[in-house]
């Protein structure tokens, strides 16, 4: 082979489209200007200039999520990584692969408090999968494979190389090797599923009469959806998502109950607590999920599949730990149990399948908002998020914010497909829903990309609106407009009495129609109802352009169902007056 | 419960840190830790002493694992094993309680003080420090707990 010569900064873009990154995005600085000279004088990365460092590593996660790709941002150093800090944390929660490449001071000034100076490895560190701090330029080929194999294999996560400046310098090159395998002793994520816990818990699924599967983003990051939907119809057993597996099963399928938790629908989690056995896959029984613990579904089996082990029975004890990919765990299940008997309480599940039919009628969500029209005068947000649906026959990608409407979204618009909504789940980071559509729109250029958002959450990452036109994005806006925090605002109405500290804007507020018209996209206003379902419309439409639809919506509403906070999943809210219990 | 975790990681700049930094970020706590290269200069051995119920002690272990630096975890207690604790001590030389110490735990004296030097179990050298009445040592320094398996189990990446 014949041996190429490359300086640090060209090994290093050399190697990520060796990875097969096709688009990376970031903001350059002082630290990282070889790196920016060295995609400057190639063709293989492309690079999106994005307007804050946290829209570049949402963005980078966005990709990820809809294509199942690693996403890849690169900022310089200081404050360049300590803007990055929220997007890596927010990848991090919610395990997705990307690989974040920091600019360092070099090496000889580190630890001097020189210019632009900060211990990004140090800062990073809960909040990452793993990270490297380049030592010297010819380790950076073998770090780029490390990383990329690290952060997309496994439960997937973030990782950072941290590379000090002199270590990109063009004048320094050496002979480049890209390694063709990533061999380390102290790295291996799980394999195969235990044949013997697969059996037992076959054995376990055999006997069950009031069974639920309740899978998480571990599906949908694995690409276990197919596998997960063949379970559930090869059982017959219902199926609930949490906010970040949705999509795993179908949305609109009879067989699933909605999203359970926090806001779950009323059957979800009324079979949550009233199972026999618990079928949890790639999810972690989160404290939105399970509330009390201590209460949580007493009289469930728990069979728990996850390919982080450490997630197995860490909040709630599992019967049947089953430690590996989703992927092989549910095929090696699926096998085993097309070998047994399955008829045998065939009528108990048909009576459980009932039962939740019946209380999805009693308190199920109501899908026909749409229809009955405006209340009291007023657009309320869910029936926005129906007429997206409507108009969008479900076939969208939406990202979404952090609050009521990010909830909306979740319970409204049935999603189908895995890595077709894109929200921000474990971090609840306000800000993720544009840039993170930014990555979506890239990666596939010709789908409808929608952020659903609210006046809040929009205006923490509204510079990326400048990013939209540059690179000619038509990313859909949906600002749910209660003017007001509302999610802030549902608490402090149901705990604080009605007080409304700091989560109003007492008129504040841009004109969102002239502040997206100035950066050259669509803007359209909706504030009665009789013009939403034709703004939407027009909206979708207009297929090469941003618009930014601000639709006012009833202040007052909130999200329900709602859990009872330290209570068991039975005890909700189900209106502002209506409970389960008492 | 106090429990001894033993582990093999990467010797290299920020494992360690990784693995305290674990400790805090999780809310568990850190009785003792010991570090040191192994005869592989590659890897370094450590062994930290924690409070904790056997819930607890398998979720660290379980995380710890999942540190990429880290090569492998063992709680000792998982089986019987032997842990010992180095302790030295400084006496004012005018009231050092000659009959507690032989010559031998004698480790270094001048015209003011004497420095000696003890090892034993944690609660061996907790007993001594209790014992000590009327003449109290000026400084004592204690090691923190290193541990190893009773039977022929190893922490080792060659098996």
């Amino acid at each position: 082979m014949n041996k190429i010569r490359k300086s640090g900064a060209e090994a290093l873009i050399h190697s990520l489209h060796l990875e097969g990154v096709e688009l990376m995005f970031g903001y350059p600085g002082g630290a990282a200007l070889h790196i920016y000279d060295a995609i400057f004088k190639q063709n293989h990365v492309e690079h999106i200039l994005v307007r804050h460092e946290q829209g570049a590593v949402h963005a980078a996660d966005g990709y990820a999520r809809a294509t199942g790709k690693p996403g890849v941002a690169l900022v310089t150093s200081g404050p360049g990584a300590t803007n990055a800090i929220t997007g890596l944390a927010t990848a991090y929660m919610d395990s997705t692969p990307i690989v974040v490449i920091s600019g360092q001071v070099k090496s000889n000034l580190i630890g001097t408090d020189s210019f632009q100076e900060t211990d990004m490895i140090g800062i990073s560190r809960p909040i990452v999968k793993h990270s490297f701090l380049v030592q010297k330029a010819e380790d950076i080929p073998s770090i780029v494979k490390k990383a990329f194999h690290i952060a997309s294999t496994g439960r997937k996560g973030p990782v950072v190389i941290d590379i000090p400046k002199d270590f990109t310098d063009p004048e320094f090159k050496f002979d480049f090797n890209y390694p063709a395998k990533v061999s380390m002793r102290s790295y291996s994520p799980p394999e195969k599923a235990d044949t013997l816990k697969i059996k037992e818990a076959a054995g376990l699924i055999e006997e069950a009469k009031r069974p639920v599967i309740y899978s998480g983003g571990g599906v949908n990051q694995n690409n276990a959806s197919g596998e997960l939907t063949e379970l559930a119809k090869l059982l017959n057993f219902p199926v609930t998502n949490t906010l970040m597996g949705l999509g795993a099963f179908p949305g609109s399928d009879p067989q699933f109950m909605g999203m359970l938790g926090m806001h779950g629908t009323y059957q979800a989690n009324m079979a949550m607590h009233n199972a026999d056995l618990i079928i949890a896959v790639g999810a972690r029984f989160d404290d939105r999920i399970t509330n009390d613990p201590k209460q949580f579904a007493l009289n469930a089996k728990k069979i728990h599949i996850d390919v982080d082990p450490a997630s197995v029975s860490k909040i709630i004890h599992a019967d049947i730990p089953i430690v590996g990919s989703a992927k092989d765990s549910l095929s090696a299940l699926i096998k085993e149990l097309k070998n047994r008997n399955l008829d045998k309480h065939q009528s108990e599940i048909a009576k459980w399948n009932k039962q939740i039919s019946d209380w999805k009628d009693a308190h199920g969500l109501n899908h026909s908002l749409l229809e009955q029209g405006a209340r009291n005068g007023k657009i309320l947000p869910q029936q926005v998020i129906q007429s997206l649906y409507k108009e969008t026959n479900g076939e969208a990608f939406i990202t979404s914010d952090v609050g009521q409407h990010q909830m909306f979204a979740a319970q409204y618009y049935h999603f189908d497909k895995p890595r077709q909504w894109i929200n921000s789940g474990g971090l609840g980071t306000m800000g993720f829903g544009l840039p993170a559509a930014m990555g979506v729109q890239l990666a596939f250029p010709d789908s409808i990309v929608v952020c659903v958002t609210g006046e809040g959450s929009i205006q923490m990452c509204i510079q990326e609106l400048s990013t939209c036109l540059q690179y000619g994005l038509p990313i859909k806006i949906i600002n749910l407009n209660n003017a007001a925090l509302g999610m802030v605002k549902q608490w402090q109405d149901m705990q604080y009495g009605g007080r409304h500290s700091s989560s109003t804007y007492e008129n504040s507020l841009p004109d969102f129609v002239a502040l997206t018209e100035s950066y050259g996209h669509v803007g359209i206003k909706v504030s009665e109802f009789k013009d939403l379902e034709a703004a939407m419309k027009e909206s979708i439409a207009l297929k090469d352009k941003l618009v930014f639809l601000d639709v006012d919506v009833d202040p007052n509403e909130h999200v329900y169902p709602m859990l009872e906070a330290g209570n068991a999943m039975d005890h909700m809210w189900l209106d502002k007056e209506k409970k389960t219990w008492e | 419960m106090k429990r001894v975790i033993a582990l093999l990681m990467e010797n290299q700049p920020g494992a360690l840190s990784r693995v305290v930094g674990l400790f805090s970020q999780r809310g568990y706590n850190i009785e003792t830790l010991v570090v040191a290269p192994t005869d592989d200069p590659t890897l370094s051995r450590l062994t930290m002493s924690t409070e904790g119920d056997e819930k607890v002690v398998e979720q660290i272990t379980k995380q710890l694992d999942k540190l990429i630096d880290v090569v492998m975890v063992t709680d000792l207690g998982n089986s019987e094993f032997v842990e010992r604790e180095l302790m030295l001590m400084k006496f004012n030389k005018d009231s050092f309680p000659q009959d507690m110490f032989s010559d031998s735990d004698v480790v270094s004296k001048d015209n003011d003080v004497i420095n000696i030097q003890v090892v034993g179990t944690p609660s061996r050298l907790d007993k001594l420090i209790s014992e000590i009445d009327g003449s109290d040592p000026i400084e004592i320094v204690r090691s923190g707990s290193l541990g190893i398996s009773s039977d022929k189990s190893v922490l080792s990446t060659e098996n």
